[in-house]
Protein backbone atom coordinates (compact mmCIF):
# COMPACT_ATOMS: atom_id res chain seq x y z
CA UNK A 1 0.00 0.00 0.00
CA UNK A 2 1.26 3.71 -0.90
CA UNK A 3 0.99 6.55 0.97
CA UNK A 4 3.10 9.14 -0.39
CA UNK A 5 4.37 11.45 2.21
CA UNK A 6 4.06 15.12 0.47
CA UNK A 7 0.01 14.82 0.51
CA UNK A 8 -3.19 15.02 2.49
CA UNK A 9 -5.37 12.38 3.06
CA UNK A 10 -9.14 11.97 4.29
CA UNK A 11 -10.72 9.13 6.44
CA UNK A 12 -12.75 8.24 3.27
CA UNK A 13 -9.81 7.72 1.26
CA UNK A 14 -9.20 10.96 -0.80
CA UNK A 15 -5.94 12.18 -1.47
CA UNK A 16 -5.45 15.97 -1.77
CA UNK A 17 -2.43 17.51 -3.59
CA UNK A 18 -1.61 21.77 -3.21
CA UNK A 19 -1.09 23.16 -6.81
CA UNK A 20 1.11 26.10 -7.12
CA UNK A 21 -1.65 28.32 -8.28
CA UNK A 22 -3.69 27.52 -4.74
CA UNK A 23 -6.39 24.60 -6.27
CA UNK A 24 -6.07 21.47 -4.17
CA UNK A 25 -6.16 18.27 -6.76
CA UNK A 26 -8.28 15.62 -5.30
CA UNK A 27 -8.04 12.00 -5.98
CA UNK A 28 -8.66 8.51 -4.09
CA UNK A 29 -5.77 6.46 -2.80
CA UNK A 30 -4.36 3.97 -3.53
CA UNK A 31 -5.89 1.65 -0.57
CA UNK A 32 -9.31 2.95 -1.50
CA UNK A 33 -8.43 1.55 -5.49
CA UNK A 34 -7.29 -1.71 -3.95
CA UNK A 35 -10.73 -2.11 -1.85
CA UNK A 36 -12.51 -1.41 -5.16
CA UNK A 37 -11.35 -3.61 -7.87
CA UNK A 38 -10.87 -2.20 -11.04
CA UNK A 39 -12.67 0.67 -12.11
CA UNK A 40 -15.15 0.92 -14.87
CA UNK A 41 -16.68 4.20 -14.75
CA UNK A 42 -16.11 7.53 -13.14
CA UNK A 43 -19.03 10.20 -12.93
CA UNK A 44 -17.62 13.68 -12.00
CA UNK A 45 -18.74 17.03 -10.78
CA UNK A 46 -19.33 20.01 -13.03
CA UNK A 47 -17.03 22.42 -13.52
CA UNK A 48 -18.12 25.65 -11.97
CA UNK A 49 -20.31 23.43 -8.84
CA UNK A 50 -20.04 24.42 -5.25
CA UNK A 51 -19.21 21.80 -2.69
CA UNK A 52 -19.37 21.71 1.07
CA UNK A 53 -16.74 19.64 2.80
CA UNK A 54 -17.08 15.87 3.26
CA UNK A 55 -19.85 16.48 0.52
CA UNK A 56 -20.64 13.29 -2.26
CA UNK A 57 -19.35 14.80 -5.42
CA UNK A 58 -17.68 12.12 -7.65
CA UNK A 59 -19.21 8.41 -8.53
CA UNK A 60 -16.87 5.53 -9.00
CA UNK A 61 -18.03 2.21 -10.15
CA UNK A 62 -15.98 -0.71 -9.60
CA UNK A 63 -16.44 -4.74 -10.77
CA UNK A 64 -17.61 -4.84 -7.21
CA UNK A 65 -19.26 -1.80 -6.19
CA UNK A 66 -20.59 1.82 -6.09
CA UNK A 67 -18.83 3.94 -4.14
CA UNK A 68 -18.91 7.79 -3.26
CA UNK A 69 -15.61 10.33 -3.24
CA UNK A 70 -16.20 13.37 -1.02
CA UNK A 71 -14.62 17.08 -1.55
CA UNK A 72 -12.00 16.97 1.31
CA UNK A 73 -13.24 21.01 2.09
CA UNK A 74 -15.35 22.89 1.10
CA UNK A 75 -14.71 24.91 -2.29
CA UNK A 76 -15.55 25.47 -6.06
CA UNK A 77 -14.43 22.93 -8.68
CA UNK A 78 -12.01 24.63 -11.32
CA UNK A 79 -10.91 21.57 -13.48
CA UNK A 80 -11.96 17.82 -14.01
CA UNK A 81 -10.02 15.05 -15.09
CA UNK A 82 -11.31 14.03 -18.80
CA UNK A 83 -8.77 11.50 -18.77
CA UNK A 84 -9.94 9.24 -16.08
CA UNK A 85 -13.69 8.93 -17.28
CA UNK A 86 -12.41 7.77 -20.65
CA UNK A 87 -10.12 4.73 -18.78
CA UNK A 88 -11.11 4.50 -15.30
CA UNK A 89 -8.59 2.14 -15.22
CA UNK A 90 -5.94 4.94 -14.63
CA UNK A 91 -7.13 4.96 -11.44
CA UNK A 92 -5.90 1.60 -10.82
CA UNK A 93 -2.86 2.16 -12.12
CA UNK A 94 -1.48 4.70 -10.35
CA UNK A 95 -4.09 6.04 -7.95
CA UNK A 96 -1.82 9.40 -7.26
CA UNK A 97 -1.67 10.39 -11.17
CA UNK A 98 -5.20 9.48 -11.52
CA UNK A 99 -6.71 13.02 -9.86
CA UNK A 100 -10.19 12.99 -10.22
CA UNK A 101 -10.71 17.22 -9.79
CA UNK A 102 -9.04 20.30 -8.61
CA UNK A 103 -10.60 22.37 -6.46
CA UNK A 104 -10.36 26.22 -5.12
CA UNK A 105 -10.85 25.79 -1.43
CA UNK A 106 -13.21 28.10 -0.14
CA UNK A 107 -10.40 28.72 2.86
CA UNK A 108 -7.19 27.69 2.47
CA UNK A 109 -6.13 27.32 6.23
CA UNK A 110 -8.88 23.86 5.90
CA UNK A 111 -5.96 21.62 4.19
CA UNK A 112 -4.33 21.56 7.56
CA UNK A 113 -7.38 20.18 8.90
CA UNK A 114 -6.79 17.32 6.75
CA UNK A 115 -4.42 14.01 8.13
CA UNK A 116 -0.68 13.38 7.19
CA UNK A 117 0.61 10.18 5.95
CA UNK A 118 1.25 9.12 9.04
CA UNK A 119 -2.65 9.86 10.43
CA UNK A 120 -4.16 7.94 7.20
CA UNK A 121 -2.10 5.31 7.98
CA UNK A 122 -3.14 4.96 11.48
CA UNK A 123 -6.73 5.26 10.71
CA UNK A 124 -6.46 2.56 8.00
CA UNK A 125 -5.06 0.55 10.41
CA UNK A 126 -7.65 0.81 13.18
CA UNK A 127 -10.63 -0.18 10.31
CA UNK B 1 -13.10 -19.85 10.68
CA UNK B 2 -13.49 -19.86 7.67
CA UNK B 3 -12.79 -22.66 5.15
CA UNK B 4 -9.77 -23.16 3.11
CA UNK B 5 -9.33 -25.27 0.02
CA UNK B 6 -6.36 -27.76 -0.40
CA UNK B 7 -4.80 -24.70 -2.39
CA UNK B 8 -4.75 -22.26 -0.34
CA UNK B 9 -1.31 -21.55 0.31
CA UNK B 10 -0.87 -21.81 -3.58
CA UNK B 11 -3.21 -18.61 -3.70
CA UNK B 12 -1.61 -16.49 -0.87
CA UNK B 13 2.13 -17.52 -2.83
CA UNK B 14 0.36 -15.65 -6.04
CA UNK B 15 -0.59 -12.72 -3.97
CA UNK B 16 -4.14 -13.25 -4.12
CA UNK B 17 -7.22 -11.07 -2.73
CA UNK B 18 -8.81 -13.35 -0.37
CA UNK B 19 -12.42 -13.04 0.24
CA UNK B 20 -15.57 -15.22 2.28
CA UNK B 21 -17.22 -16.81 -0.12
CA UNK B 22 -19.98 -18.49 1.46
CA UNK B 23 -18.01 -19.93 4.34
CA UNK B 24 -14.76 -20.41 2.54
CA UNK B 25 -11.63 -18.38 2.55
CA UNK B 26 -11.21 -17.87 -1.69
CA UNK B 27 -9.36 -15.89 -4.23
CA UNK B 28 -11.79 -12.87 -5.33
CA UNK B 29 -8.67 -11.50 -7.82
CA UNK B 30 -4.65 -12.14 -8.40
CA UNK B 31 -4.42 -8.44 -9.00
CA UNK B 32 -6.73 -7.09 -11.74
CA UNK B 33 -10.48 -8.74 -12.25
CA UNK B 34 -10.96 -7.62 -15.92
CA UNK B 35 -7.21 -8.81 -17.11
CA UNK B 36 -8.04 -12.11 -15.69
CA UNK B 37 -11.51 -12.21 -17.22
CA UNK B 38 -9.81 -11.24 -20.67
CA UNK B 39 -7.15 -14.19 -20.30
CA UNK B 40 -10.22 -16.18 -20.23
CA UNK B 41 -11.86 -15.25 -23.09
CA UNK B 42 -9.22 -15.07 -25.23
CA UNK B 43 -6.54 -17.54 -24.05
CA UNK B 44 -6.91 -20.06 -20.86
CA UNK B 45 -7.08 -18.94 -17.56
CA UNK B 46 -7.92 -21.24 -14.44
CA UNK B 47 -9.66 -21.68 -11.48
CA UNK B 48 -10.00 -23.57 -7.88
CA UNK B 49 -13.30 -24.65 -7.73
CA UNK B 50 -11.95 -27.06 -4.73
CA UNK B 51 -15.06 -25.56 -2.61
CA UNK B 52 -17.71 -27.46 -4.75
CA UNK B 53 -18.60 -30.62 -3.53
CA UNK B 54 -18.25 -33.76 -5.86
CA UNK B 55 -20.38 -36.76 -4.67
CA UNK B 56 -20.25 -40.18 -6.37
CA UNK B 57 -23.90 -41.54 -6.15
CA UNK B 58 -23.85 -45.11 -6.57
CA UNK B 59 -25.65 -48.63 -6.69
CA UNK B 60 -28.71 -50.48 -7.78
CA UNK B 61 -31.33 -47.85 -7.62
CA UNK B 62 -29.42 -44.90 -8.21
CA UNK B 63 -30.81 -44.02 -11.25
CA UNK B 64 -34.80 -44.30 -10.07
CA UNK B 65 -33.30 -42.16 -7.06
CA UNK B 66 -31.85 -39.76 -9.13
CA UNK B 67 -35.22 -39.15 -11.46
CA UNK B 68 -36.96 -38.52 -8.84
CA UNK B 69 -35.00 -36.76 -7.14
CA UNK B 70 -33.94 -33.99 -9.73
CA UNK B 71 -36.16 -31.42 -12.39
CA UNK B 72 -34.26 -32.76 -15.22
CA UNK B 73 -34.23 -35.90 -16.51
CA UNK B 74 -30.73 -38.00 -15.67
CA UNK B 75 -32.61 -41.11 -18.05
CA UNK B 76 -31.77 -38.80 -20.74
CA UNK B 77 -27.85 -39.50 -20.12
CA UNK B 78 -27.29 -42.58 -22.71
CA UNK B 79 -23.88 -42.34 -23.56
CA UNK B 80 -20.94 -43.10 -20.27
CA UNK B 81 -19.76 -39.65 -19.43
CA UNK B 82 -22.43 -37.65 -20.90
CA UNK B 83 -23.46 -35.22 -18.42
CA UNK B 84 -26.58 -32.79 -17.52
CA UNK B 85 -27.28 -29.18 -15.40
CA UNK B 86 -30.32 -29.77 -13.42
CA UNK B 87 -32.55 -28.48 -10.67
CA UNK B 88 -33.11 -29.94 -7.27
CA UNK B 89 -36.11 -29.14 -5.77
CA UNK B 90 -38.26 -28.89 -2.66
CA UNK B 91 -42.08 -30.11 -2.54
CA UNK B 92 -43.06 -26.56 -3.42
CA UNK B 93 -41.02 -26.10 -6.16
CA UNK B 94 -38.42 -24.20 -4.94
CA UNK B 95 -34.85 -24.77 -5.67
CA UNK B 96 -33.00 -26.57 -3.20
CA UNK B 97 -29.77 -26.18 -5.32
CA UNK B 98 -28.66 -26.58 -9.21
CA UNK B 99 -25.81 -29.05 -9.89
CA UNK B 100 -23.92 -30.73 -12.53
CA UNK B 101 -24.86 -35.04 -13.08
CA UNK B 102 -22.05 -37.38 -15.00
CA UNK B 103 -23.54 -40.77 -16.19
CA UNK B 104 -20.04 -42.41 -15.37
CA UNK B 105 -22.61 -46.31 -15.57
CA UNK B 106 -25.99 -47.19 -14.50
CA UNK B 107 -24.81 -47.60 -11.25
CA UNK B 108 -22.37 -44.86 -10.72
CA UNK B 109 -22.91 -41.47 -10.88
CA UNK B 110 -21.13 -38.24 -10.51
CA UNK B 111 -22.63 -35.18 -8.72
CA UNK B 112 -21.47 -32.03 -8.40
CA UNK B 113 -23.17 -29.19 -5.96
CA UNK B 114 -22.50 -25.60 -4.25
CA UNK B 115 -20.28 -24.85 -1.80
CA UNK B 116 -22.18 -22.76 0.47
CA UNK B 117 -25.18 -25.42 -0.04
CA UNK B 118 -23.40 -28.75 0.43
CA UNK B 119 -24.03 -29.39 4.16
CA UNK B 120 -28.17 -28.87 2.95
CA UNK B 121 -27.94 -30.15 0.05
CA UNK B 122 -26.60 -33.41 1.07
CA UNK B 123 -29.17 -33.53 4.03
CA UNK B 124 -32.02 -32.92 1.93
CA UNK B 125 -30.63 -36.09 -0.45
CA UNK B 126 -29.84 -38.35 2.78
CA UNK B 127 -33.69 -37.92 3.88
CA UNK B 128 -34.85 -38.49 0.27
CA UNK B 129 -32.79 -41.39 0.03
CA UNK B 130 -34.22 -42.46 3.69
CA UNK B 131 -38.17 -41.92 2.50
CA UNK B 132 -37.99 -43.93 -0.40
CA UNK B 133 -35.92 -47.12 0.69
CA UNK B 134 -33.55 -47.10 -2.31
CA UNK B 135 -30.29 -49.38 -2.84
CA UNK B 136 -28.10 -46.42 -3.22
CA UNK B 137 -24.99 -44.66 -1.78
CA UNK B 138 -23.95 -40.71 -1.71
CA UNK B 139 -20.77 -40.32 -0.89
CA UNK B 140 -19.13 -36.65 -0.58
CA UNK B 141 -15.76 -36.37 -1.99
CA UNK B 142 -14.89 -34.55 1.08
CA UNK B 143 -13.19 -35.62 4.34
CA UNK B 144 -10.83 -38.37 4.13
CA UNK B 145 -11.63 -38.68 0.34
CA UNK B 146 -11.00 -35.11 -0.36
CA UNK B 147 -11.30 -33.94 -3.74
CA UNK B 148 -9.57 -30.98 -5.23
CA UNK B 149 -10.67 -29.15 -8.61
CA UNK B 150 -9.01 -26.84 -11.25
CA UNK B 151 -11.46 -25.70 -13.73
CA UNK B 152 -8.89 -24.46 -16.84
CA UNK B 153 -11.03 -22.51 -19.53
CA UNK B 154 -10.64 -20.17 -22.61
CA UNK B 155 -9.83 -20.90 -26.15
CA UNK B 156 -6.91 -22.21 -25.63
CA UNK B 157 -7.39 -24.12 -22.45
CA UNK B 158 -7.64 -27.66 -23.91
CA UNK B 159 -3.75 -27.10 -25.60
CA UNK B 160 -2.73 -25.46 -22.56
CA UNK B 161 -3.72 -28.41 -20.22
CA UNK B 162 -2.48 -31.30 -22.80
CA UNK B 163 1.25 -29.17 -22.32
CA UNK B 164 1.41 -29.70 -18.94
CA UNK B 165 -0.49 -33.23 -19.06
CA UNK B 166 0.36 -34.88 -22.50
CA UNK B 167 -0.47 -38.57 -21.04
CA UNK B 168 -3.92 -37.47 -21.12
CA UNK B 169 -4.09 -36.07 -24.97
CA UNK B 170 -5.53 -38.97 -26.37
CA UNK B 171 -7.95 -39.54 -23.97
CA UNK B 172 -9.55 -36.57 -23.65
CA UNK B 173 -9.13 -35.09 -27.14
CA UNK B 174 -12.21 -36.15 -28.97
CA UNK B 175 -14.30 -35.61 -25.11
CA UNK B 176 -17.82 -33.92 -26.66
CA UNK B 177 -18.88 -30.93 -24.99
CA UNK B 178 -20.94 -31.44 -21.36
CA UNK B 179 -19.00 -34.82 -20.95
CA UNK B 180 -17.16 -36.12 -17.52
CA UNK B 181 -14.71 -39.31 -18.12
CA UNK B 182 -12.33 -40.80 -15.96
CA UNK B 183 -8.71 -40.52 -17.07
CA UNK B 184 -5.82 -42.96 -15.07
CA UNK B 185 -3.12 -42.79 -17.09
CA UNK B 186 -1.71 -39.59 -15.49
CA UNK B 187 0.91 -38.04 -13.40
CA UNK B 188 -1.15 -36.95 -11.01
CA UNK B 189 -2.61 -40.07 -10.44
CA UNK B 190 -6.78 -40.64 -11.60
CA UNK B 191 -8.67 -37.06 -13.09
CA UNK B 192 -11.70 -37.05 -13.74
CA UNK B 193 -11.70 -34.77 -16.69
CA UNK B 194 -14.90 -32.98 -17.74
CA UNK B 195 -15.58 -30.64 -20.49
CA UNK B 196 -17.78 -29.10 -18.51
CA UNK B 197 -17.62 -25.44 -16.98
CA UNK B 198 -19.02 -22.15 -16.18
CA UNK B 199 -17.67 -19.41 -18.38
CA UNK B 200 -19.34 -20.28 -21.91
CA UNK B 201 -15.48 -20.96 -23.16
CA UNK B 202 -13.97 -24.64 -23.58
CA UNK B 203 -12.21 -26.32 -21.53
CA UNK B 204 -11.52 -29.07 -18.74
CA UNK B 205 -12.60 -29.43 -15.31
CA UNK B 206 -9.88 -31.37 -13.86
CA UNK B 207 -10.56 -33.47 -10.20
CA UNK B 208 -7.91 -35.04 -8.50
CA UNK B 209 -7.55 -36.23 -5.26
CA UNK B 210 -6.03 -33.33 -2.83
CA UNK B 211 -2.80 -34.31 -2.18
CA UNK B 212 -2.01 -33.83 -5.70
CA UNK B 213 -3.82 -31.35 -6.87
CA UNK B 214 -1.28 -28.40 -5.75
CA UNK B 215 1.33 -29.99 -7.75
CA UNK B 216 -1.02 -29.89 -10.87
CA UNK B 217 -1.76 -26.57 -9.90
CA UNK B 218 2.09 -25.53 -10.29
CA UNK B 219 2.16 -27.59 -13.85
CA UNK B 220 -0.41 -25.50 -15.61
CA UNK B 221 1.31 -22.31 -13.89
CA UNK B 222 3.96 -23.04 -15.83
CA UNK B 223 1.82 -24.23 -18.81
CA UNK B 224 1.05 -19.98 -19.11
CA UNK B 225 -2.34 -20.72 -17.09
CA UNK B 226 -3.56 -17.61 -15.78
CA UNK B 227 -4.77 -17.70 -12.73
CA UNK B 228 -8.32 -16.22 -11.96
CA UNK B 229 -10.18 -15.37 -9.08
CA UNK B 230 -14.05 -15.91 -8.36
CA UNK B 231 -14.36 -11.79 -9.53
CA UNK B 232 -13.49 -13.16 -12.90
CA UNK B 233 -15.55 -16.09 -12.56
CA UNK B 234 -18.95 -14.34 -11.74
CA UNK B 235 -18.92 -11.72 -14.67
CA UNK B 236 -18.11 -14.26 -16.98
CA UNK B 237 -20.71 -16.71 -16.01
CA UNK B 238 -22.72 -13.24 -16.04
CA UNK B 239 -21.87 -12.77 -19.51
CA UNK B 240 -22.42 -16.92 -20.28
CA UNK B 241 -25.94 -15.96 -18.80
CA UNK B 242 -25.42 -18.78 -16.38
CA UNK B 243 -27.50 -18.86 -13.38
CA UNK B 244 -25.86 -18.49 -9.63
CA UNK B 245 -27.54 -20.13 -6.73
CA UNK B 246 -28.66 -18.40 -3.73
CA UNK B 247 -28.70 -14.95 -6.16
CA UNK B 248 -30.87 -16.02 -9.61
CA UNK B 249 -32.95 -18.60 -7.63
CA UNK B 250 -32.95 -19.90 -4.22
CA UNK B 251 -35.56 -21.95 -2.40
CA UNK B 252 -38.26 -19.30 -3.00
CA UNK B 253 -37.71 -19.27 -6.70
CA UNK B 254 -39.17 -21.52 -8.91
CA UNK B 255 -37.04 -22.88 -11.94
CA UNK B 256 -39.88 -21.23 -14.47
CA UNK B 257 -39.29 -18.01 -13.19
CA UNK B 258 -35.15 -18.08 -13.55
CA UNK B 259 -34.80 -18.99 -16.61
CA UNK B 260 -34.59 -22.92 -16.11
CA UNK B 261 -37.82 -23.95 -17.99
CA UNK B 262 -35.10 -25.70 -20.43
CA UNK B 263 -33.93 -28.26 -17.63
CA UNK B 264 -37.37 -28.44 -16.08
CA UNK B 265 -39.16 -31.60 -17.51
CA UNK B 266 -42.49 -31.09 -17.03
CA UNK B 267 -43.68 -32.75 -20.67
CA UNK B 268 -42.93 -36.24 -19.90
CA UNK B 269 -44.91 -38.72 -17.25
CA UNK B 270 -42.20 -38.55 -14.96
CA UNK B 271 -42.92 -37.79 -11.43
CA UNK B 272 -40.19 -36.00 -9.30
CA UNK B 273 -39.89 -33.33 -5.96
CA UNK B 274 -41.47 -30.20 -7.06
CA UNK B 275 -42.84 -31.13 -10.30
CA UNK B 276 -46.59 -30.85 -8.50
CA UNK B 277 -46.12 -27.10 -7.24
CA UNK B 278 -44.56 -26.49 -10.57
CA UNK B 279 -47.96 -27.81 -12.55
CA UNK B 280 -50.06 -25.85 -10.15
CA UNK B 281 -48.15 -22.81 -10.30
CA UNK B 282 -47.44 -22.21 -13.96
CA UNK B 283 -44.80 -19.81 -14.86
CA UNK B 284 -45.47 -16.63 -13.20
CA UNK B 285 -42.40 -14.27 -14.28
CA UNK B 286 -39.92 -13.88 -17.25
CA UNK B 287 -36.26 -14.08 -16.33
CA UNK B 288 -34.44 -12.46 -19.18
CA UNK B 289 -31.50 -10.08 -19.58
CA UNK B 290 -30.62 -6.34 -19.78
CA UNK B 291 -28.02 -4.22 -21.47
CA UNK B 292 -27.82 -0.82 -20.04
CA UNK B 293 -28.06 1.91 -22.75
CA UNK B 294 -26.27 4.95 -20.78
CA UNK B 295 -23.28 4.62 -18.71
CA UNK B 296 -23.39 3.11 -15.03
CA UNK B 297 -23.08 -0.27 -13.80
CA UNK B 298 -26.28 -2.82 -12.88
CA UNK B 299 -26.07 -4.53 -9.99
CA UNK B 300 -28.48 -7.09 -8.01
CA UNK B 301 -31.54 -5.79 -6.28
CA UNK B 302 -31.76 -3.05 -8.83
CA UNK B 303 -35.52 -2.04 -9.09
CA UNK B 304 -36.85 -2.36 -12.94
CA UNK B 305 -40.23 -0.65 -14.77
CA UNK B 306 -41.89 -0.99 -17.70
CA UNK B 307 -45.18 -0.74 -19.04
CA UNK B 308 -46.04 -4.21 -18.12
CA UNK B 309 -44.80 -4.07 -14.75
CA UNK B 310 -41.87 -4.02 -12.53
CA UNK B 311 -38.98 -6.35 -11.85
CA UNK B 312 -35.47 -6.58 -10.50
CA UNK B 313 -32.25 -7.29 -11.31
CA UNK B 314 -30.95 -10.83 -9.27
CA UNK B 315 -27.17 -10.48 -10.81
CA UNK B 316 -25.60 -7.30 -12.76
CA UNK B 317 -22.60 -6.03 -13.66
CA UNK B 318 -20.06 -4.58 -16.05
CA UNK B 319 -19.25 -7.01 -18.89
CA UNK B 320 -15.54 -6.38 -19.85
CA UNK B 321 -16.14 -8.13 -22.58
CA UNK B 322 -18.96 -5.67 -24.17
CA UNK B 323 -17.59 -2.71 -22.18
CA UNK B 324 -21.56 -2.45 -21.10
CA UNK B 325 -23.10 -3.67 -17.84
CA UNK B 326 -25.41 -6.45 -18.46
CA UNK B 327 -27.47 -7.86 -15.79
CA UNK B 328 -30.21 -11.11 -15.54
CA UNK B 329 -33.33 -9.65 -14.35
CA UNK B 330 -37.04 -11.53 -13.41
CA UNK B 331 -39.91 -9.63 -14.84
CA UNK B 332 -43.40 -9.31 -15.46
CA UNK B 333 -44.78 -11.96 -18.06
CA UNK B 334 -45.55 -10.41 -21.29
CA UNK B 335 -42.06 -8.55 -21.37
CA UNK B 336 -40.68 -9.04 -24.82
CA UNK B 337 -36.83 -9.54 -26.04
CA UNK B 338 -35.97 -5.91 -27.39
CA UNK B 339 -38.66 -3.84 -25.40
CA UNK B 340 -37.24 -1.00 -23.52
CA UNK B 341 -37.50 -0.59 -19.83
CA UNK B 342 -35.61 1.53 -16.72
CA UNK B 343 -33.76 0.66 -14.17
CA UNK B 344 -33.44 2.74 -11.24
CA UNK B 345 -29.50 3.43 -10.55
CA UNK B 346 -28.95 5.08 -7.42
CA UNK B 347 -31.93 7.06 -7.48
CA UNK B 348 -31.79 8.18 -11.46
CA UNK B 349 -34.33 5.65 -13.99
CA UNK B 350 -31.78 5.19 -16.79
CA UNK B 351 -32.84 3.12 -20.09
CA UNK B 352 -31.98 -0.45 -20.55
CA UNK B 353 -33.18 -2.67 -23.43
CA UNK B 354 -34.29 -6.27 -23.13
CA UNK B 355 -32.14 -9.24 -24.57
CA UNK B 356 -31.78 -12.69 -24.81
CA UNK B 357 -29.03 -13.99 -22.57
CA UNK B 358 -26.45 -15.59 -22.99
CA UNK B 359 -24.64 -12.05 -24.03
CA UNK B 360 -21.25 -14.04 -25.16
CA UNK B 361 -20.37 -17.51 -26.38
CA UNK B 362 -16.77 -18.49 -27.13
CA UNK B 363 -15.61 -14.82 -26.89
CA UNK B 364 -18.28 -13.53 -29.28
CA UNK B 365 -21.02 -11.10 -28.52
CA UNK B 366 -24.46 -13.01 -28.91
CA UNK B 367 -26.57 -11.38 -31.61
CA UNK B 368 -23.98 -9.68 -33.10
CA UNK B 369 -23.66 -8.95 -36.80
Amino acid sequence: MIIPNELKYTRTHEWVRLETDGALSVGITDHAQELLGDLVFVELPEVGRTLAAEEACVVLESVKAAADTYAPVAGSVVAVNEEVVAAPERINRDAYAAWLFRLAPANAADLEKLLDAAAYKAAIDAQ
Amino acid sequence: MLKTTVLNAAHRALHARMVDFGGWEMPVNYGSQIEEHHAVRRDAGMFDVSHMCAVDATGPEIKTFLRRLLANDVGKLRTPGKALYSAMLNESGGVVDDMIVYRLDDAHYRVVINAGTTDKDLAWMSARLEDWRLAAILTPLKGEREAGMIAVQGPNARERVWAALPEIRGLTENLPPFFGVPVSTSAYGELFVATTGYTGENGFELTLVAARTEKLWNALLSANIKPCGLGARDTLRLEAGMNLYGQDMDEETSPLDAGMAWCTDLASDRDFVGKGALLAQGRRHAFLGLKLLEKGVLRAHQKVRMPQGEGEITSGGFSPTLKVAIALARLPLGVAVGDRAEVEIRGKWLPVEVVRPPFIRHGKAVGAK
